[in-house]
């Protein structure tokens, strides 16, 4: 077989000497080596590019201030996951000017060191959430939740009314808390015992247990979150998650000379 | 019929390049080189790449990176900007530090900066409650008009900024404490409605046929009078809303005053003197001054 333009009695050039080059041909027949030799190149470019991470001191400095979510906390955080928050709202304050005037200090990865995966987002379609711990009250957040238009009628947010009527169920806390240590939180075995207590004590006023819980978790805002001190609803838990982020390292002390990179 | 010819490498008579000798029913597969154009810029970056590594921190080392010869990092650029923004502010509106609150008012020059300044701060900090153009919501007043809970002086804007409203460990922040009537036990519900009532009375709105307006103002007396004054005048000093006025921050209608009277209501604002620095308050409490009430 041949096809018409390869013209036949063209003279037969010498081949290419088979260099280094030319030996590719191994990797282009036979996909179980080229999918070895893929890994390799890729774990190359993992090894300097990632590992370093693990092990360069600016990339693992330690923060002051810095404690595991309490049990409460943690329930919200699964439900700003569940709802799907992260689709809309970044955690991730850039060290942009514009960004710092807006939201505060930039985002320290120390900062989302407990966050198992962190909640860093990609794109803001409402503002960041980064240091958002206290900047409203729990009654706005409350009402906000609800029906953000009541407060901010320029809003696109979905309401979340349902939260404030549905009880939280917190039965497998402590599983929570154990999942999270195995992903390397160090959750104490008894923070794990009392976890349930714990996220008690948080969502309900002068609780008997509160000064336990404020030992185990320093900094700790233990209140009625929701506005109904009878009940433990799932806006107990996100406003309580929501009244910490950002709030757990004191940028009054935290030195950014020192950390320069 | 797939067929690898290893035979290959003829010249394509009509482009004049190699083949690879792969043939498919009599298709062969040209090897044709990359554009020049192409390659060039390919070559280019890796020679790019070589002069980055010099020039910018790079290579992880042992227990750091290496720093590059310009010194560049981004933290500290950031911390030049913020220096740098610092330092134009101090520029503009170092007049404003200096100035009183009543200066900054009567001096067109500083007036302009204060108002664009504040206007920056309040869309950033005020407007998740009072709003863009400061008309509130239900639970968070209206900027915009002449009725003011804790006093629409520049002072009273100024300490109200500073110190906030209801701000836990805060000495200075405004404070008062209605009772809830209901929920503490103090009323029973009908005499709540008869208040309620009386309420709605004293500001000109209708009442229900059924209420008791003469018990209504006795328990208003004993209980409401304190505060909200014989008249429903209220108290800035107290922070007790006027009653009398159309201005509601919870709402008059008979359910909103019911559960206003039975449960209270006790409204927060953060002490902004935590977040914002003193001249960033001064020129807030002038552009909300400039909204239309101050006094």
């Amino acid at each position: 077989m041949s096809s018409p333009n390869i013209s036949a009695s063209a003279p037969k050039k010498a081949l290419p000497r088979k260099s280094l080059w030319a030996k590719h041909k191994i990797f282009e027949t036979n996909s179980i080596v080229l999918i070895i030799g893929t890994l390799l190149v890729i774990s190359v470019g993992g090894l300097v590019e990632i590992a370093p991470l693990f092990y360069l001191k600016n990339t693992i400095e330690k923060v002051e201030g810095m404690r595991p979510y309490t049990p409460l906390e943690l329930a919200g955080r699964a439900i700003y996951v569940r709802e799907g928050c992260y689709n809309c709202h970044s955690q991730m304050i850039r060290p942009l000017r514009d960004e710092i005037e807006r939201y505060g200090h930039y985002s320290l990865a120390a900062e989302s060191m407990y966050d198992k995966p962190f909640q860093w987002g990609s794109k803001r379609t409402g503002p960041d959430l980064a240091r958002v711990g206290g900047k409203y009250s729990d009654e706005w957040q409350r009402v906000h939740l609800a029906e953000p238009r009541a407060l901010v009628p320029q809003s696109i947010m979905p309401g979340y009314p349902f939260l404030a009527r549905t009880e939280l169920k917190f039965g497998d806390i402590a599983d929570d808390l154990r999942a999270n240590r195995g992903g390397g939180v160090p959750y104490t075995d008894e923070m794990i015992a009392q976890a349930e207590t714990d996220l008690k004590a948080q969502a309900t006023p002068d609780h008997p247990r509160a000064a336990e819980l404020e030992a185990r978790y320093p900094k700790v805002q233990a209140r009625d979150f929701d506005g109904d001190p009878t009940r433990i609803t799932e806006a107990d838990a996100l406003i309580a998650y929501l009244q910490v982020l950002g709030t757990l390292v004191d940028f009054k002390l935290y030195d950014d000379k020192a950390n320069i990179r | 019929m797939n067929k690898h010819q290893d035979t290959p490498h003829e010249i394509d008579a009509h482009t004049g390049h190699t083949t690879t000798g792969h043939e498919w029913d009599g298709i062969r597969e040209l090897n044709t080189p990359l554009p020049r154009w192409w390659l060039g810029i390919f070559y280019a970056t890796i020679v790019w790449s070589v002069g980055y590594w010099v020039v910018y921190p790079a290579w992880p080392l042992i227990s750091d990176a290496t720093k590059g010869v310009i010194g560049y990092a981004s933290r500290l650029e950031i911390a030049q900007d913020l220096a740098l923004l610092q330092q134009q502010r101090a520029a503009q509106a170092s007049g404003l530090a200096e100035a009183s609150l009543e200066q900054i008012k009567a001096d067109p020059a500083l007036f302009r900066i204060a108002m664009a300044q504040g206007k920056a701060a309040f869309g950033d900090n005020c407007s998740a409650c009072h709003g863009v153009g400061g008309a509130g919501a239900k639970g968070y007043p209206n900027l915009n008009d002449d009725d003011w809970l804790w006093g629409g002086t520049l002072a009273d804007i100024h300490l109200t900024l500073e110190h906030g409203i209801r701000v836990a460990g805060n000495n200075d922040t405004r404070i008062s404490q209605m009772p809830a009537f209901g929920k503490d036990g103090m009323l029973k519900p009908a005499e709540i409605r008869d208040v309620a009532n009386h309420v709605r009375e004293l500001a000109g709105l209708s009442t229900e046929p059924g209420a008791d307006l003469a018990k209504g103002r006795e328990h208003y007396a004993a209980n409401c009078a304190a505060c909200h004054g014989d008249a429903g005048k209220g108290s800035k000093e107290l922070g007790a809303p006027d009653l009398t006025d159309a201005i509601s921050l919870y709402g008059m209608d008979l359910a909103s005053l019911t559960e206003t009277i039975s449960n209270s209501r006790a409204g927060v604002m953060p002490a902004w003197s935590q977040r914002l620095d003193a001249t960033t308050l001064k020129a807030l409490t002038v552009y909300v001054h400039s909204l239309g009430g101050g006094q």
